[in-house]
């Protein structure tokens, strides 16, 4: 850790800056795009399945975690239903409402490495281990498993079907496999060429297969061809070579006139099917543009509406905009890399200096370390106390943790899976340290979606199903069922947003239908109901001395809304009415927290991955004429002049790839970074290539 | 420019064969390449010159194939006219006058009778603003037509006229570029792929993108290939558009596969970059013009067949013009780290020389050995170069090289290297000029001067023999007397005169201000005079009897150069924008010959190449062309030269005789005859350009007919052998000739004789019989006849 010197036009701080937080994030496994809800669904290596908002600024809306064990090899979506399948030889089907596992059946072939349904929503096909393309009927409620196509002698890896969904084209080793879905019966048998030379004695693994209306089937492999056969006399028409490597992922677009290739060198080729004499109708697919975003592997690509999507091993997501394809440019349409979750890790003891981090597997407790004296702006200072990992909690059980908490004064940590929620009473007299678990904790706070104290840590609230929220009473004795708050009405999406006001008088909760609830603790009562606004909240905070809760949303948006008055603040309204400055909206990571500063009630900090930002509710809002980032051309004005130049955003970009930011009461900021090089350096390593000039 | 009296500034040499693509005939038997004023027809099986299409005054911007007769060409010049030409015959067919310069030609098979011409949008030349317009020809019988009819295309083209390519279909596409914003990927090149609409577009960083949808104003794509690490000069796509061609720094040629993505061929080592490519309508063949003035013929198997090398012009000549004594070709640098050999006589570049012996990386800003200086003995036996590195930086690197001419192999071979010859650079280096020793001085900026003389018998190195200096001032020029007697050595003001037997110093000569540039003794009569230039535009000519300054006059001079075979010295000087010439004699302050404005920029380089054989011009103003040609430098890298009204009327009457025998069919036999043919030819032209060619035809045409009847028809051998024979004899008739003719000047006698050698060489396996005296003469009374007829013939020709 280092402190730092935090010293300019908008106030002065003490830094934390935290770097032993080792976040490392998955890497991605598959994709899946919904076309009619615009939602993405991203499964990682680590079995946890997200879901992201594509036409929202791609927030990151659901998160459903892993369990040990659990690799997730293929997604689909059938309907707004989703499903995966792994290599635990599972099928499972998510409850989106609740973000959790509805049901996993067997589906008794081995190992599954592909699952697809047809466009009919009617049936899921898999592929699995023993060489069987096993079909299930998608029922109300439940899969049902209806038959087997006719065995093979290879693994299948890849499947898709013929958008009629009478035919399923399947990927297999060495070969390609035609299947009539009526019959069973295997239709044409296509042989994939093995590479040249040393590599002719490995089998060529047919990664990924593309089934196209006009009956063109298209292949990627591990010989690093794109091939494009014919399915009615089963013979190759083209072959592209794209790589030295394989061919690990293929999408085609919606209109079938692009097709998008994933490699394991990490780039994205794109194929287009154009005319080859203008005006004429002989179209051909031919190779276009490449993309180079990623380091390492490419396993899943999907090409979306408006741009290609892309994820691999480097756990980065990365969404490369088609320029031709849109009408407007604009902020929500620029390159888009999502490397952290869009939820808090993070949560700290404010008043203890207690940091709890959340891996997937465990939790960690760090004391702050302490520094001496007072430098000069920018400049370290000297750390008198190191930082101190106090403790590290393992999850029982497989299931990964969702969301984990520690109350304000330090003495209590919670923590909740998809099946258990655990409260553990912390004690902590100088370098000892305890902890006692809460045995017995009330039924109804058996799993929950978001944790939260009070202020003055009397209070756990537990956001569960249906969108309620459940309060237990804390004390010494141990933990007491208060009561379930329940919204009047709405929606049943889990919550993923709480925030207690600091006199304990009111709470606030915000679900992925974007809707925001505000409850009266004191009555238990649903006191208001912040009108829904088109795009997800992405953090929130209630003013401590005024009572108001500010909002940021996934599209850059504020807004302050006064929950005694139940209505947006005149500030709120302002800021509506001038709109924000371009380069703020046009920012592409959302706001993850939202603080205030007791010293000064004006002052709102947010921050992003990139950047730290204090605004001024008393100055005047910037309009797109003036600088946005004008802090060192402040510095360089007098005292008057800065006056009439400054205002309300002052951005600090001295951090970079920031997981948290917390302001604690003695002024001091705590930066929590994980820089994307560390992460790059705990990678696996990927292919060598052969550079030019080294 | 202005002309006086009868002498004109030519572009006659050495012009760049590589300013624009060249074109491959349709029946890949020529390559056609503009060169200064004229289109060069080249063969592309013997890489020999054939002939040239003369008529532009001014340089030739643009050829193309007349798409609607594959046999003629059209060609544009900055001198606003259109031509078409038979370029088999190389006869002028049509003038069109557009009255504007032209930068390129285009057409269109779609358009017919329709011209596509690069003009210049300002009257400015300076301001980089080309527009495309299209000409209308108008149908006319007429020789020269006036085509005013032209509506503008596109304006605000590239000055590059790689920029301009045709699409197919009835659509046609143009690209005027504009330079994209950010990063190094401006355009440099386009070509249209013939069957499908796509582009194919080259970036200055070295990208290849190939777009495809282009007429929809957003889903246009395009793909994007990457293998030049610089930018790509030129694109050509094959005939059949299967492949893609490009070209850059590299001298790599590089062939894509036109939709296999990666998949590319490569044919290193090709010289210097390359600048353009063009393929041959069946495919079979590409040429690639690259930066060194090379036109290199490739196969489609990627095999190189023919090498057609012009004089090369880097950005500068670092070493002075010099004329081989031996060869009497001009030497220059050439490749880098070479000096080329170039005979100006017949326009062909003989060989290079390497001189730094090391290998050249084609790649921007190294730093790498250059020859910087170098210098001929008398005879020609000795060769000195100095080749340096480091001119930028502090560390200057420098190698003193002598090479001795070795008969055996006809070539110079390196002598000595001396490594540290002077502690600083090389000013200036100079031969001593007598018959008998041979001496080299070198003077250096470490203010020193060095004499270098070859060791005893045994040893036949080279070492220093004397070092000299003047109060520690940095010489500035050397210069040997005629006769070697006296050794002049300027340092700064100061010129000081040795005498290099005894190494002792006669006088000193100063006229102050301006340090001296340049230094020459006087020849013949005025040996007894030294010449010299100063930087403060004075021009001084001293007496050396009487060690005054005999007369001075204030002119700016460049270059003063003396001819070596009279008395004549000639000045260059350089005012308000343009290079006058002065030629004059240095015992008389009165100029000879002024030729004001010979051309706008700067000379620092010319020379006198001897004549072959004298002109008997009594002109006045044209009598110091007599012995010697004058040639110069401009700083522009064109060589010019000035010729004279009876020079240009010999040179056109040769040229109407220049008519090449094709209607010889390739066969086995051809193409091991051709060779020896054309030069044989090109010899007989050149010597005799009138008389010999009824001679030629008549032995030829049994051996023509023997090589032209298929096999399977001919009659036996036996038969035919006598005839054969036969044909080589002389017939007896035409005896009523008088003795009279033998009086012959005796120049045509030995030519003649030569010639009887040669076709000894040339013929396979012709037995020819030495010729008796008396049979010359019948010989000599032969040709005459056959010349009368011959005249005959040229009258009956338009």
């Amino acid at each position: 850790m280092m402190s730092t010197d935090l010293r300019s036009a908008m106030g002065e701080f003490k830094v934390h800056r935290v770097r032993f937080f080792d976040y490392m994030p998955s890497g991605i496994r598959a994709l899946a795009f919904n076309q009619d809800t615009e939602r993405m669904a991203v499964a990682r290596m680590d079995g946890s399945v997200e879901v992201f908002h594509c036409s929202d600024r791609f927030f990151q809306e659901k998160i459903i975690p892993g369990r040990e064990q659990c690799g997730i090899e293929g997604l689909s979506w059938v309907g707004e239903r989703l499903f995966s399948a792994g290599l635990n030889g599972g099928i499972t089907e998510y409850d989106l409402t609740n973000q959790k596992v509805k049901y996993t059946i067997d589906a008794y072939g081995g190992p599954i490495w592909t699952i697809t349904g047809n466009q009919q929503g009617t049936h899921l096909a898999v592929g699995c281990e023993d060489g069987t393309v096993k079909l299930f009927e998608v029922n109300e409620d439940q899969i049902q498993f209806e038959r087997n196509l006719d065995r093979q002698k290879s693994r299948i890896i890849s499947l898709s079907w013929h958008p009629s969904g009478s035919k399923i084209a399947a990927g297999m080793m060495d070969m390609i496999q035609v299947f009539n879905v009526e019959t069973g019966h295997s239709i044409h048998r296509m042989l994939a060429d093995r590479g040249a030379g040393t590599s002719r004695s490995k089998e060529c693994v047919v990664w990924s297969v593309v089934y196209l209306s006009d009956g063109t089937i298209i292949t990627g492999d591990s010989v690093g061809m794109v091939k494009l056969w014919d399915d009615q006399t089963g013979t190759l028409i083209k072959s592209h070579n794209v790589t030295k490597c394989d061919v690990l992922a293929l999408s085609v677009s919606q209109n079938e006139d692009s097709l998008v290739a994933g490699t394991s060198e990490g780039i994205v080729v794109q194929f287009q099917f154009v005319s080859m004499v203008l005006e004429k109708d002989d179209k051909e697919w031919v190779r276009t543009r490449t993309f180079r975003n990623h380091t390492h592997d490419i396993r899943a690509v999907a090409e979306i509406t408006t741009a290609v999507v892309s994820g691999g091993m480097d756990a980065q997501l990365v969404v490369r905009p088609l320029l031709d394809k849109i009408e407007v440019r604009s902020a929500a349409s620029a390159l888009r890399k999502i490397h952290f979750p869009h939820r808090r890790l993070v949560s700290c003891a404010r008043k203890s200096g207690l940091m709890l981090f959340q891996y997937p597997g465990h939790l960690e407790l760090w004391r702050l370390g302490e520094s001496e004296g007072k430098g000069t702006p920018g400049s370290s200072l000297f750390v008198k106390r190191n930082p101190e990992k106090l403790l590290q909690l393992k999850v029982k059980g497989e299931d990964h943790i969702r969301c984990s908490a520690v109350s304000p004064c330090g003495g209590w940590i919670v923590y909740s899976t998809a099946s258990t929620l655990r409260l553990y009473r912390l004690h902590c007299d100088n370098n000892n340290i305890s902890i006692t678990k809460i045995s017995k904790l009330p039924k109804v706070l058996s799993s929950a979606n978001q944790l939260c104290f009070s202020s003055d840590s009397s209070h756990l609230f537990s956001a569960s199903a249906q969108s309620s929220v459940h309060i237990a009473s804390l004390s010494q004795s141990g933990c007491k069922f208060v009561g379930t708050l329940k919204p009047k009405s709405g929606s049943h999406q889990a919550i993923h947003l709480l925030a207690a006001s600091e006199d304990g008088k009111w709470l606030a909760s915000a679900n992925s239908d974007h809707e925001v609830h505000i409850y009266n603790l004191q009555t238990q009562k649903a006191h208001c109901t912040v009108p829904v606004y088109s795009s997800a909240v992405t953090a929130m905070g209630i003013h401590p001395a005024t009572n108001c809760l500010f909002m940021m949303h996934a599209d850059q948006q504020m807004f302050e809304y006064s929950i005694e008055q139940k209505q947006y603040t005149d500030w709120s309204r302002t800021v509506q009415r001038k709109g924000l400055h371009r380069f703020w909206v046009e920012r592409d990571t959302p706001c993850l927290n939202v603080m205030f500063n007791p010293q000064n009630p004006s002052h709102v900090i947010l921050h992003d991955m990139y950047m730290l930002c204090i605004i001024d509710q008393s100055l005047p809002l910037p309009d797109d004429k003036t600088q946005f980032y004008n802090q060192l051309t402040l510095k360089s004005l007098t005292e008057e002049q800065r006056k009439s130049q400054s205002h309300a955003f002052k951005v600090c970009k001295t951090f970079k790839d920031i997981l948290c930011v917390e302001l604690m009461p003695d002024q001091s900021l705590v930066v929590v970074e994980r820089p994307l090089e560390d992460i790059a350096t705990q990678l696996p390593a990927p292919i060598k290539q052969k550079k030019f000039a080294t | 420019m202005v002309e006086t009296s009868d002498i004109r500034v030519v572009r006659c040499g050495g012009s760049k064969v590589n300013l624009t693509p060249p074109i491959i005939s349709s029946d890949s038997r020529f390559v056609l390449c503009t060169s200064g004023d004229l289109v060069k027809v080249y063969s592309t099986r013997t890489e020999e010159w054939l002939h040239s299409l003369q008529g532009h005054t001014n340089q030739v911007t643009g050829i193309t194939l007349n798409p609607a007769n594959h046999l003629q060409v059209y060609s544009c010049s900055v001198d606003g006219t259109v031509k078409l030409w038979d370029f088999i015959d190389g006869i002028l067919i049509k003038t069109f006058v557009i009255g504007c310069p032209l930068f390129a030609i285009y057409v269109s098979e779609k358009h017919t009778g329709v011209l596509f011409l690069h003009v210049s949008m300002a009257t400015d030349s300076k301001n980089e603003c080309f527009q495309l317009v299209s000409v209308h020809l108008p149908k006319s019988a007429e020789q020269e037509v006036e085509a005013k009819e032209m509506s503008a295309v596109s304006s605000h083209i590239s000055k590059n006229p790689s920029c301009t390519a045709f699409g197919r279909g009835v659509r046609v596409h143009f690209f005027f570029f504009l330079v994209w914003k950010g990063a190094k990927n401006a355009f440099t090149c386009i070509a249209c792929h013939p069957t499908d609409d796509c582009i194919a577009t080259g970036h200055e960083d070295g990208k290849i993108r190939l777009w495809r949808n282009f007429i929809h104003k957003k889903e246009y794509t395009y793909s994007t290939q990457h293998w030049h690490h610089n930018a790509v000069n030129t694109l050509c796509f094959t005939p059949e558009g299967t492949h893609l061609l490009s070209g850059g720094i590299e001298s790599v040629l590089v062939q894509w596969q036109y939709g296999a993505g990666n998949r590319k061929e490569f044919l290193p080592r090709l010289g210097g970059s390359i600048l353009h490519i063009s393929a041959s309508s069946d495919g079979q063949l590409f040429c690639t013009s690259h930066s060194d003035n090379k036109i290199t013929v490739i196969e489609s198997s990627f095999k190189v067949c023919g090498v057609i090398q012009g004089l090369v012009k880097g950005d500068a000549v670092l070493t002075d013009l010099m004329i081989d004594p031996r060869s009497k070709a001009l030497v220059l640098n050439g490749k880098p780290g070479h000096l080329q050999f170039y005979s100006l006589l017949r326009d062909k570049h003989l060989y290079n020389l390497d001189i730094v012996q090391q290998e050249y990386i084609y790649e921007a800003g190294l730093d790498q050995f250059e020859v910087v200086k170098a210098a001929f003995d008398i005879k020609g036996s000795w060769l000195a170069t100095v080749e340096e590195r480091g001119k930028k930086s502090s560390d200057l690197e420098f190698f003193l090289k002598l090479w001795a001419f070795d008969e055996r192999t006809q070539s110079f071979v390196l002598n000595t290297t001396i490594t540290a010859a002077h502690t600083d650079r090389i000013i200036s280096m100079c031969f001593s000029s007598s018959e008998e020793t041979t001496m080299l001085v070198t003077a250096a900026e470490d203010s020193q001067f060095k004499a270098w003389c070859q060791g005893a018998d045994d040893q036949n190195f080279w070492s220093c023999d004397f070092v000299g200096s003047y109060h520690k001032l940095n010489p500035t020029n050397c210069s040997f007397s005629a006769d070697s007697s006296l050794l002049a050595v300027s340092f700064q003001e100061v010129i000081t005169i040795w005498s290099p037997d005894t190494w002792e110093m006669l006088t000193t000569l100063c006229q102050p201000p301006g340090v001296i540039r340049d230094l020459c003794f006087g020849r013949l009569s005025c040996s007894k005079y030294l010449l010299g230039t100063t930087t403060k535009n004075l021009l001084c000519c001293w007496n050396l009897l009487t060690c005054e300054l005999e007369w001075s006059t204030s002119v700016d001079v460049s270059k003063l150069q003396p001819d070596p075979f009279s008395e004549n010295v000639a000045a260059f000087s350089y005012q308000s924008k343009h290079t006058d010439l002065f030629v004059f004699k240095p015992s008389e302050p009165r100029p000879l010959f002024t030729n004001k404005n010979v051309c706008s920029e700067k000379v620092h380089r010319a020379v006198f190449v001897p004549r072959e054989e004298p002109l008997n011009s009594c002109d006045e103003s044209t009598q110091w062309l007599n012995r010697s040609q004058l040639y110069f430098l401009t700083q522009n890298m064109d060589l010019l030269t000035f010729s004279t009204a009876t020079e240009e009327d010999r040179m056109l009457s040769s040229s109407k005789q220049l008519v090449i025998d094709d209607s010889v069919a390739v066969t086995p036999f051809y193409l091991l005859l051709g060779k020896h043919r054309q030069q044989q030819q090109k010899l007989n032209t050149q010597s005799h350009p009138v008389s010999d060619k009824p001679q030629q035809t008549q032995g030829s045409v049994t051996i023509k007919e023997l090589l032209h009847t298929p096999a399977h028809v001919l009659p036996a051998a036996s038969v035919l052998c006598s005839m054969f024979v036969n044909s080589f004899l002389i017939s007896n008739t035409g005896e009523m000739d008088s003795e009279k003719e033998e009086e012959d000047s005796e120049e045509e006698m030995e030519a003649c004789d030569s010639q009887q050698e040669l076709r000894a060489q040339g013929s396979v396996d012709e037995v020819t019989p030495k010729l008796s005296k008396a049979q010359e003469r019948e010989l000599k009374r032969v040709r005459k006849t056959d010349f009368s007829w011959m005249a005959g013939l040229i009258d009956s020709k338009p």
